[in-house]
């Protein structure tokens, strides 16, 4: 009798609690409220892996990029082709020399909480932003302007940095050098401005959906994590009767052939990326729908240029880089159209022609002569291989590019290649002690569309020259092309800084990148563009 | 015991995680180094690390759980808090699934040991056991979604919610090798407990079959299923990432992969905390029910 009773409690409990857990969730409502009203134009969009945050101080990521650049607006913003737009700012002034940017923003700027955005407000978000207290990972997107770098090396205080408030809608930039692409800067993510009173009462909870006041043409309305952020129209923002999406979800979709398949289930717009083993497959039955476009990155196999082999053995460098066929890694490994990649700075960047390596020309048997010359210079044949590491992070991609170019290296040089795969924060780590590491594989992504971003990784002093090259000459020439304020002669400078780096070969581009989605055809204004950026406002539903 | 076990867990968790090389800040990017050194004095991993784990001991002794290094407008505690109820609801759904479905499949083949529906049953459980989740997941989408259309691809959905419909094919996916576990054992301890003395003894009474297996066989035969359950529902109802990321849901399992490879020192301690003190109460419960199935337990 009394095990009896113990059971029935037993079993009302366990009653109660699954009716408890099984209760609808909040969200469930929410649908079923939208459902009695108006149809309003959702926008449903395939978003990669998780943002790890809202905040643009702490964003990092392409996916919470996205998302920021829908919730806030910089300065300037982007047309639907990517180009530059005023943002915040209607119009601007340039000083004669180049330096001293003056601002004028628009009236009508507002917070999604109706409070006016002044340019105190920018003045605010810009010294945050430089702080090393913030912990800001693009605190680097400032560094053009006066003292901003010694701000973010903790030796000087914010309030030094040359952004100023001359009047409510006025704001002037001072710059330590004549930056032309300040402009591009302007729209990255991280250069938004942030609500200072909600910062000083939330604190690092002001990313979170309730206490998140933004000033882009959506304010954020829901964030369950792993699975979708939801943003609401803001009504508050300038441009809001030019915008026809009521509603943005950004999904979560770090498993691309789950993606795809709810983009075939009719549950997404546009996909983030596409599953690329299906490749082909998607080709054939959803031709229409794939965009391709080029992209501001490189895909490269870097060489530790601080200890042997490859340490002041240019010719071995060079070998290694004129022993792989860049078109049949691109057409057989890759497949998904990139570009083979013979410079380090990708085609599409503004103002510049995109150099390439001196032999690029050659006929590939008189390539591969060449290749082999050089490597028995550089004192090693086929009796006495090279013997190098090539170190990847896990990914199928990198994997089958590696042993394709290990492949090429060994028939054409006899190079003995070991393919080392390890888990990305530790190839990280040993990329940038550069003790262990000999070759590794990594892709460089333009911030901003000026060629610059890619030139500056290899400068002397860049905190992440990865590669460890250090060339006076290259560095001068970086020098001379930030301080001119004709566009010509620094196209010229950079490009000549390119021809002198490829010449020395501390790196091999491999391929350009491109960004890859699917687009469903009720999906209207979706242009492709070299920077993948695509504002949920600049689109409609048919 | 409970607590002797979770210190232990905690400690070890926290070398294991801190002898991982790499940083919780590092990427391809750039992070300047006086940023760097800022978010480690902030988040005090610039202090030897003895002292970090014994203020991490009597952080958690109070409760809390530290923010996320990653997710970083969060806190543990509510990332662990919003990912919960998700995983509960599915892996509760699918626990009961697979004990009903299982203990079924598994008292009906070892009815007729050989015969043509243990055969059948057997190949399912072990079809069950032996295709990843990350195999069965797509094709029930591919097949119930795409193809069918009956139901949503996601869990979230088309209108960004939870629904019932959308639980149905996580659930599915997710109960599976469960159920093939659970229709296995029920089945191996049956056909044992058939063979036992007192189920003679019932035969030779004449009791009907029907009595025989679900009045004397099926209790004992129990006991290594509801052992086997204990652990097999907590790890089942804090997620499972490859589920999670498929259909797109919000549960914890993500956490346990994803906050390891960000080294996201305090996320991977708080789940390894929470799931070690969800497994430590199931195992309390298997206790409990032991002495309702078996009176030589209670007697003890």
């Amino acid at each position: 009798m009394r095990q009896k009773i113990v059971l029935a409690v037993i079993a009302a409990a366990a009653a109660l609690i699954l009716w408890r857990v099984f209760q609808p969730q909040q969200g469930e409502d929410v649908a079923a409220e939208a459902d009695a009203g108006p149809t309003i134009a959702v926008l449903r969009r395939g978003n990669g892996s998780e943002p790890e945050a809202l905040n643009p101080h702490n964003a990092r990521t392409d996916s919470a990029f996205n998302i920021v650049r829908d919730l806030f607006e910089g300065l300037t913003s982007h047309d639907p082709d990517g180009k530059v737009v005023p943002g915040v700012a209607e119009s601007w002034q340039v000083s004669d020399d180049g330096l001293v940017y003056t601002f004028t923003l628009r009236q009508d700027a507002r917070w999604s909480n109706g409070d006016p955005l002044t340019a105190a407000d920018f003045v605010y978000s810009f010294r945050r932003l430089a702080d090393p207290a913030t912990g800001a990972y693009y605190a680097a997107s400032l560094s053009p302007v006066v003292n901003a770098g010694a701000i973010i090396a903790g030796s000087l205080p914010p309030e030094e940095l040359g952004v100023e408030a001359t009047g409510p809608h006025t704001l002037v930039m001072r710059l330590r050098s004549p930056t032309p692409y300040i402009l591009d800067l302007c729209t990255h993510p991280s250069m938004s401005p942030v609500h200072r009173p909600s910062i000083e009462k939330h604190g690092d909870a002001y990313g979170r959906p309730e206490n998140l006041v933004s000033n882009g043409a959506f304010v954020v309305s829901e964030w369950v994590v792993g699975s979708y952020v939801a943003a609401e129209r803001n009504t508050e923002y300038w441009g809001n009767s030019a915008n026809a999406i009521d509603k943005v979800i950004f999904y979560n979709t770090v498993d691309t052939s789950a993606e795809l398949q709810r983009y075939r289930a009719d549950e997404l717009d546009f996909t983030g990326s596409i599953p690329l083993p299906q490749f082909n497959w998607i080709k054939q039955n959803l031709g229409k729908e794939l965009h391709i476009s080029p992209y501001l990155t490189t895909y490269y196999y870097g060489l530790n240029l601080t200890r042997p082999p490859f340490a002041g053995n240019a010719k071995l460098r060079q070998a290694l880089a004129m022993a792989v066929d860049r078109e049949l890694l691109t057409e057989r490994i890759t497949g998904t159209g990139e570009l083979p990649a013979y410079g380090w700075v990708p085609p599409g960047t503004n103002y510049y022609t995109p150099q390439s390596f001196s032999w690029a020309n050659l006929a590939p048997q008189e390539r591969i002569a060449e290749a082999q010359r050089l490597y028995a210079e550089a004192g090693y044949s086929r009796e006495r291989p090279l013997r190098v590491e090539l170190r990847y992070n896990t990914a199928d991609l990198h994997r089958r590019v590696a042993v394709a170019v290990g492949e090429m290296w060994k028939e054409h040089l006899g190079v003995e290649l070991t393919l080392v795969n390890e888990e990305f924060r530790v190839m990280i780590q040993n990329i940038r002690e550069k003790q262990v590491t000999e070759i590794f594989r990594s892709s460089w992504v333009g911030d901003y569309n000026d060629a610059f971003t890619f030139s500056q990784f290899l400068h002397t002093d860049f905190g992440l020259n990865l590669v460890g090259y250090a060339n006076p000459k290259y560095d001068a020439l970086l020098e001379q092309a930030a301080a001119e304020t004709d566009l010509r002669r620094r196209r010229a400078l950079l490009e000549e800084a390119e021809r002198l780096m490829l010449a020395d070969t501390p790196l091999i581009p491999l391929y350009f990148h491109v960004s890859r989605h699917l687009v469903k055809p009720h999906v209207r204004g979706w242009r492709d563009n070299i920077m993948n950026t695509h504002y949920s406002k600049h689109l409609s539903l048919q | 015991m409970a607590v002797p076990t979770l210190l232990v867990l905690v400690v070890l968790a926290f070398v294991l995680m801190r002898l991982a090389p790499g940083s919780p800040f590092s990427s391809e990017r750039n992070l300047p180094p006086s940023v760097e050194e800022n978010l480690n004095a902030r988040y005090g991993l610039d202090d030897s690390l003895g002292e970090q784990l014994l203020r991490y001991l009597g952080n958690l002794a109070r409760g809390d759980f530290g923010p996320s290094l990653y997710y970083s407008d969060h806190d543990v505690a509510d990332l662990i808090r919003e990912g919960f109820p998700t995983s509960l609801r599915l892996g509760l759904a699918a626990m009961i699934l697979a004990l009903g479905a299982g203990v079924t499949a598994g008292i009906a083949a070892a009815r007729r040991p050989g015969g043509m529906l243990d055969h059948l049953l057997m190949g399912v459980a072990i079809a069950g056991i032996s295709v990843p989740n990350f195999v069965v997941a797509p094709l029930l989408i591919l097949v119930f979604a795409v193809w069918l259309g009956w139901l949503p691809a996601s869990g979230a959905g088309p209108d960004a919610s939870l629904t019932a419909a959308g639980m149905v094919l996580p659930v599915v996916a997710l109960a599976l090798p469960q159920f093939a576990y659970v229709a296995r054992l029920t089945r191996a301890s049956m056909l044992e407990v058939l063979d036992s003395s007192y189920i003679l003894a019932a035969r030779a009474k004449g009791l009907p079959e029907r009595t025989i297996l679900l009045r004397h066989g099926l209790r004992p035969a129990l006991l290594p299923v509801v052992s086997y359950l204990g652990p097999a529902t907590a790890a089942v109802i804090t997620g499972s990432v490859v589920i999670e990321e498929i259909f797109g849901l919000p549960g914890l399992g993500r956490y346990f992969v994803q906050a390891a490879l960000n080294r996201d020192y305090f996320l991977v301690l708080g789940v390894v905390v929470f799931y070690g003190l969800l497994v430590v109460i199931a195992n309390l419960l298997v206790d409990l029910c032991y002495g309702l199935l078996d009176p030589r337990v209670q007697r003890q």
